[in-house]
């Protein structure tokens, strides 16, 4: 701050308020609607203060079986939501970080060309070359598994490029000194540069689980068998009951129990977060 | 490019290691995209059974295709509203957070947790929030303005609230690298400029803004590739491009001709030219990174 100036500081705190009132308005809405019984939806506007349903609201998405589309337990589907994030998170932070090792500390015929392609994976998101995609996984026989929700997505030039300048800046010293004590490449790579980009893979390990978690267009299509659903695609397909019943407390349990997890993580883990977040944009 | 001095001298073990990778990125990402720009010269009758080349017909056919040219607008009006009040608001919570000593940090995890929220869950609960028959808003809308509204049927009310959803969700990411950006102001700057009399706001268009333009560069570019691709979840789970198209975004419309209308010529063709956009913004991207590590 520059000068003092009691207006100004007044003038950014409403506005700061303002602010995350809005942020947060559209999620307490969302606690509250599920704390009541779905007859408290029948008619008038949504109810803005909480009622004592919310076990039973909780309960039953959790149990399963409340309407015809909401058969699947949301526990079921919060199992697959998990086991997809951290196998696309752990399956990324592998596969890059072995690449950028080969990069950085190899030379090889191709290694540019290897690199390039890498890149090009950058402008090819998922929604853009969707219909072959999907073509390719039917054909692998991939439809309604855990490996076809999670390997299509494990390619990140993101995550190489990150790897691969944290490697850069370590000093050539490290890897002339490993060599002198006679390790090979697979022990250096194991002894030195893992521990030595810790940080750097707890912090992206945070954003890819969050990434993992959100997906909604693949999971969608590659699941019709109900019990690999994960709960991001699940909702979509819960709300459309709501055209013939007025089932919101339970749809909206079903929403807090989506975004609990990830906002979890960055609630508790913010460092890691805004450091994983600003690295994979460098 | 760039290795180190020294490094080890193994021939088969680095293909060993970028195996995984360029095996995905072979099959899931490199032979999907050449068969879509493939599939975008055929065109295949209705059962499958026959395919035709027809060059460049189905690129022609799109650009006289009056649905098209509407999805390319909403497109564009979508992404426009959407990048400005998104950085806009961004822009004035990290200002107001810069000013403050203790209370900073507070406020700044009150506001990046939507970040975490999947597009799709920030979709469906605006809808819920707007529902024509309960929602709160339409009934604060009706009592004070007397306006009725319904985003089931009224196009514009569908695509403010898509915009209102992928605003919420997208303003915490770029409040974080607009207080990043603002925390790199050296202070000395503004202090020298307060000194010579500037008030705020002349320091904020005078020094503040102009020293934050790369980040703004920046933000720009992935707030665009955001509200082009990602907002195809909050799409999906809200308006399905309607009432009568007037949430039909270009990403969306890809998905619609190619699993629902099932014309697959015709999808593949926009899959190229959405392909040909990201390349584009891609390439800006990394020229202006370029530069920002050169100054």
């Amino acid at each position: 701050m520059v000068e003092n100036q009691r207006w100004l500081d007044i003038f950014a705190h409403v506005i700061l308020i303002l602010g995350v009132a809005t942020v947060a308005f559209p999620v307490y809405i969302a606690v509250i609607a599920s704390t009541h019984t779905s007859a408290a939806f029948m008619s008038g506007t949504i109810p803005l203060l909480p009622s004592t349903h919310a076990p039973a609201s909780y309960g039953d998405v959790l149990a399963g079986g409340v309407a015809a589309q909401m058969s699947v337990p949301i526990s079921l589907m919060l199992f697959n939501s998990m086991i997809m994030a951290l196998l696309i998170a752990t399956g990324k932070i592998v596969i890059s970080i072995i690449s950028a090792f080969a990069i950085v500390y190899f030379r090889f015929p191709f290694r540019v060309l290897a690199f390039w392609l890498i890149f090009i994976t950058l402008m090819l998101p998922v929604e853009v070359r969707i219909v072959p995609t999907f073509a390719v996984i039917a054909d692998l026989g991939m439809l309604n598994s855990y490996a076809g929700l999670t390997v299509p997505l494990m390619a990140s030039a993101t995550a190489t490029f990150l790897f691969r300048q944290v490697f850069l800046t370590i000093p050539d010293e490290m890897m002339e000194a490993a060599r002198i004590d006679g390790a090979g490449p697979m022990k250096f790579f194991r002894d030195i540069l893992l521990p030595l980009s810790q940080t750097n893979i707890a912090a992206l390990f945070v954003i890819l689980f969050i990434y993992g978690w959100n997906q909604y267009l693949w999971p969608l299509l590659i699941t019709t068998d109900s019990g690999y659903y994960t709960i991001v695609a699940g909702i979509k397909r819960m709300a459309d009951v709501v055209e013939s019943e007025p089932l919101w407390n339970y749809i909206m349990a079903v929403t807090v129990l989506a975004m609990l997890p990830p906002v979890a993580v960055v609630i508790f883990m913010q460092r890691l977060f805004v450091k994983g977040l600003v690295d994979s944009e460098k | 490019m760039q290795t180190k001095r020294t490094i080890f001298g193994n021939k088969g073990l680095p293909y060993l290691l970028l195996a995984p990778q360029l095996a995905i990125t072979a099959i899931f990402f490199l032979w999907p995209a050449g068969q879509a720009v493939r599939q975008s010269f055929l065109r295949e009758d209705a059962f499958g059974l026959s395919t035709t080349f027809v060059g460049l017909r189905n690129y022609r056919a799109l650009f006289d295709n009056p649905e098209y040219l509407d999805a390319l607008q909403v497109t564009v009006i979508f992404s426009i509203a959407t990048v400005i009040l998104s950085l806009s608001i961004a822009l004035i919570m990290a200002l107001a957070v810069d000013r403050m000593l203790r209370s900073a940090g507070t406020y700044t995890t009150l506001l990046i947790w939507p970040y975490a929220v999947a597009p799709a869950v920030a979709g469906i609960l605006w809808w819920f929030i707007f529902n024509p028959a309960i929602g709160i808003l339409p009934f604060v809308l009706e009592q004070t303005l007397g306006y009725d509204w319904n985003h089931n049927l009224t196009g514009r009310d569908a695509m403010i609230l898509v915009i209102i959803a992928a605003v919420w969700k997208q303003i915490s990411y770029n409040f974080l690298f607009f207080l990043a950006g603002l925390q790199s102001i050296p202070t000395s700057l503004r202090e020298a400029a307060a000194i010579d009399g500037a008030g705020p706001f002349k320091r904020f268009w005078t020094i503040t803004l102009p020293l934050l333009s790369p980040t703004t560069f920046f933000l720009l570019v992935v707030n665009v590739v955001f509200t082009l691709f990602d907002t195809f979840a909050i799409i999906d789970a809200t308006t399905g491009g309607g009432p009568a198209q007037a949430t039909n975004i270009l990403v969306y419309k890809v998905y619609d001709d190619g699993f629902v209308g099932l014309n697959l010529g015709s999808s593949a063709a926009q899959s190229v030219i959405l392909m040909m956009i990201v390349m584009v913004l891609t390439f800006i991207q990394f020229r202006y990174v370029e530069r920002k590590v050169t100054y």
